[in-house]
């Protein structure tokens, strides 16, 4: 497994510059990402999709057809935001393609 | 129909007087798609066609596939989202009203694997999952202890699994007997279309498994397709042969007729296989003609 933060410069992102408690890192994708401590699983996935999340499962139930593993856990998606993410933390935001 | 307007039948054929027609069952009961439906855990489908969605140049030409297929369950991957993506296949398995199927494709190790269908299963809403962990990148062959490892646990945390395997029957049988609600033997490598290599495999593995048996992998053209089906497959699953052919939706339409023609054929029950000729003309009743003398020689 390559690990990104052994490779990835660090990069700042603007709500780590404005607090002053130490910013956190973690890999967002495989991508290493900056953001200010207590942010929460919900706000990053947020940045990730920048709101073009796809919408809607193929059966028609409830489901968002994104999910999200911390850590090589699931986080269901109803947790997103009373789940804080640390240093170091491993984040992967999957949803469904073409395939098989 | 009278008797005395009733035309004769070919020989042989029985004899009896017709009796009405509201109390005698059609010939072909019980063999409508409603009729005998396939059923995987508590998953109910008229069709016996899973489509995959890997290799379709467009969305409108899967989902012109698609929709020639027939299908009602089709496959998908799970990956990183890209956000710089517009539209998703599933708004058009949506669109079409059939069910999505995803897989852990790419996956090596059990671990992946469950954790994959995991993602899946909070992603999509569904329990199904078709679990595929691989050995090998250049045959794409299914790792047989990894995927018992996989499916135990899956089976536990309430999926319905459903395995990619070899045409190994003992692995299927174990499958199986773990809670798989079918198993998905490879007639041949993933999008290698050379069809069922093994048969034999392929009748053992309809005879021992209890579940559904369902041809994934190596489907190439239609009469692969009826092939699987006369072997007593439940069903079958392919992707490349329809969105790899010239004319993806004609080739998907072949696919749904060889489905059906194969599941009639295994239902009727074909003829024995015999080493020489059995006459379907009466033996008896022959003129008795010179052989020496044929009429065209007056």
């Amino acid at each position: 497994m390559n690990d990104p933060f052994a490779t990835e410069p660090p990069t700042f992102a603007a709500q780590a510059r404005t607090t002053g408690a130490a910013p956190v890192r973690l890999s967002v994708n495989g991508a290493v990402r900056e953001v200010a401590a207590g942010t929460t699983l919900a706000a990053v996935v947020a940045e990730l999709t920048g709101g073009n999340a796809p919408v809607g499962s193929a059966d028609g139930r409830r489901a968002a057809g994104i999910a999200a593993a911390l850590n090589e856990a699931v986080v269901p998606r109803g947790a997103w935001d009373r789940t804080p993410v640390r240093d170091g933390d491993r984040v992967e935001v999957l949803t469904a393609v073409q395939g098989g | 129909m009278t008797e005395t307007t009733r035309p004769t039948g070919p020989a042989g054929a029985t004899d009896r007087p017709d009796t009405p027609a509201a109390t005698v069952a059609s010939p072909l009961a019980g063999t409508s798609p409603g009729e005998d439906p396939l059923v995987i855990g508590g998953h109910t489908f008229t069709s016996r066609l899973i489509m995959g969605t890997g290799g379709a140049t467009s969305h409108s030409a899967l989902r012109a596939a698609l929709t020639a297929s027939g299908t009602e369950l089709t496959t998908v991957a799970m990956r990183r989202l890209d956000p710089g993506v517009q539209g998703t296949v599933l708004s058009v398995l949506s669109e079409l009203g059939v069910a999505v199927l995803p897989n852990t494709a790419g996956c090596y190790t059990a671990g992946e694997a469950v954790l994959t269908a995991r993602l899946a299963r909070e992603a999509l809403g569904t329990d199904l999952v078709k679990l595929e962990v691989i050995a090998d990148e250049r045959t794409l062959l299914p790792d047989p202890v990894a995927t018992l490892d996989a499916a135990e646990e899956l089976v536990d945390d309430g999926f319905t699994v459903l395995p990619y395997c070899g045409d190994d029957p003992v692995v299927a049988v174990r499958l199986a007997e773990l809670g798989c609600a079918a198993v998905m033997p490879l007639g041949s490598p993933i999008g290698s279309g050379l069809g069922i290599r093994n048969p034999h495999n392929f009748r053992l593995i309809t005879e021992r498994v209890g579940v559904p048996v369902i041809l994934d992998a190596g489907a190439g053209t239609a009469s692969d397709v009826a092939l699987a089906m006369e072997l007593g497959c439940a069903g079958v699953m392919l992707a490349s042969a329809v969105t790899r052919a010239q004319r993806p939706a004609v080739m998907a339409a072949a696919m749904r007729d060889a489905v059906r023609a194969g599941r009639l054929a295994a239902l009727a029950g074909r003829i024995p296989r015999r080493h020489f000729a059995e006459a379907s003309s009466p033996q008896d009743g022959m003129a008795h003609l010179d052989p020496e003398r044929p009429a065209f020689t007056s």
